[in-house]
């Protein structure tokens, strides 16, 4: 039986389809058009149409594409697939060893039940500015992989983000994997964000990356989130650092550079002017947690 | 709208259905099937009352389409007690009065479950941690990590 006739239901309709590769869903979303979306985890796309904020006529699922799967080392970097769930890349071996900084980014992200279902590429395509996974994966560095119905190309993290939930995606287009760039040995993270419950979005994030060689630091990378429509480099911060020795002078130095200039909005969580303040808070104990991490003074 | 055939495997037993392409599996597992343990809460991924078990690992159903479950298997809290026995744990949070209202109740034992068969010698750290995917509005959350730990003990006993 069915009871789609009698039942009220949550989501807006739509039409579904499962791909089952990379090419088949770039074809479908070609053929569909700009009302189709893809499915993956649906961990912030399927809230968004239980809320009606969200109305896609068609949905793309590809998280049964094989080719799309996975998580591994590969060619001194970690590739992480469309179809990669969050817990999964977490508690990865690889991930821990090359990207620590994503399992930490991962680990603060939602509950571990949204988590088994959610992926790390949909949090990152979804590119929204408060979230965990896109201010690590621009942190680190690294670099997406699109595929249309003529072709695959490769898209820089640093250039992926674009606005509030945007991304150098065209029509058409999907991202099918990421692969995030391995730093040398004597590098450290620290990823820290600030919530009003363990659940909650964060009001302000840190994700940074040091490294270290002969007492000081020679590469530094400090991204913050929730404070600008994308996750948000911060050169200033990182000129403060390098050449620096890493330590407490040089940590409060780079989080006044890192809060000086940016104009966070404010909303029911938080002012702009507490969020500058997180941000400058946030970068000085994540920098001290990387220098640690490396093997450096702190 | 799309229709869809789907298969899957519920509390050990076989079950189809057509679904139209929105239903939600929560809504596909209580309305359909009956399984009324499969709470709605709020219907966000927020709660945590519509917690399921797919393919042994803890999902929010009310935020996955049924079309996406097709060939899985999905436990949900009916199969704790298929008969009159209650389960170690039921057992454990009616001892510990690890519910009030009831609403999260079911939400709350499956992760426990998940979180008891991932590491059967949690602390009462990682058992806070651990439910706290999960919001009760009754107990104060004291009472159900006393009931997580106890059915910790239990069920480390009955496997020695």
């Amino acid at each position: 039986m069915s009871v789609s006739e009698e039942v009220p239901m949550k989501s807006p309709p739509f039409e579904y389809h499962r791909a089952g590769s990379a090419a088949e869903a770039a074809a479908l979303l070609g053929e569909l058009g700009f009302d189709a979306r893809i499915l993956a985890g649906g961990q912030s796309l399927i809230p968004l149409m239980n809320l009606r904020l969200a109305a896609p006529g068609h949905l793309v699922d590809i998280a049964r594409a094989p080719d799309l799967g996975g998580c591994g080392a590969n060619g001194g970097g970690l590739h992480v697939g469309a179809g990669a769930r969050q817990r999964t890349v977490e508690l990865h071996a690889d991930t821990l060893a090359i990207a620590p900084v994503l399992a930490d980014a991962i680990s603060n992200a939602g509950q571990v039940p949204v988590r088994h279902q959610g992926t790390v590429v949909g949090s990152i395509a979804h590119a929204d500015p408060s979230a965990e996974m896109p201010a690590a994966f621009k942190a680190q560095g690294g670099t997406v992989t699109a595929q249309g119905a003529g072709g695959s190309r490769e898209i820089a993290s640093e250039d992926f983000f674009e606005g509030y939930f945007t991304t150098a995606l065209e029509e058409g287009e999907l991202v099918t994997g990421i692969t995030v760039d391995a730093w040398p040995d004597g590098t450290g993270h620290g990823f820290l964000e600030f919530s009003v419950t363990a659940e909650s979005w964060p009001i302000a994030l840190a994700a940074v990356l040091i490294h270290v060689d002969g007492g000081a630091i020679d590469r530094a990378s400090v991204v913050l989130g929730g404070v600008a429509e994308v996750p948000l480099r911060r050169p200033e911060a990182e000129a403060v650092l390098v050449g620096a020795a890493p330590g407490a002078e040089a940590f409060e130095a780079a989080a006044e550079a890192a809060a000086t200039g940016i104009e966070p909005l404010s909303d029911s969580f938080g002012s702009g002017a507490y969020r500058k303040k997180l941000a400058r808070v946030l970068t000085r104990r994540a920098l001290t947690a990387a220098a640690e991490r490396a093997g450096g003074a702190s | 709208m799309s229709s869809h055939e789907i298969s899957v495997t519920v509390n050990g037993a076989a079950a189809s259905g057509t679904v139209e392409s929105r239903r939600s599996l929560a809504d596909f597992l209580r309305r359909e099937l009956g399984l009324v343990g499969v709470h709605f809460g709020c219907e966000q991924g927020a709660c945590g009352a519509c917690t399921v078990l797919l393919d042994g690992a803890s999902v929010r159903s009310c935020i996955m389409f049924a079309v996406q479950a097709d060939g899985a298997d999905i436990q949900t809290v009916e199969s704790l007690a298929p008969g009159a026995e209650m389960h170690p744990l039921q057992e454990a949070f009616r001892r510990h009065q690890g519910l009030q209202c009831g609403f999260c109740t079911p939400g709350m034992l499956l992760r426990s479950l998940e979180l008891i068969s991932d590491n059967p010698n949690l602390t009462a750290e990682e058992a806070r941690e651990g439910i706290s995917s999960n919001m009760c509005r009754c107990t104060g959350y004291q009472y159900i990590v006393d009931a997580v730990l106890d059915a910790a003990a239990e069920m480390r006993a009955e496997e020695d």
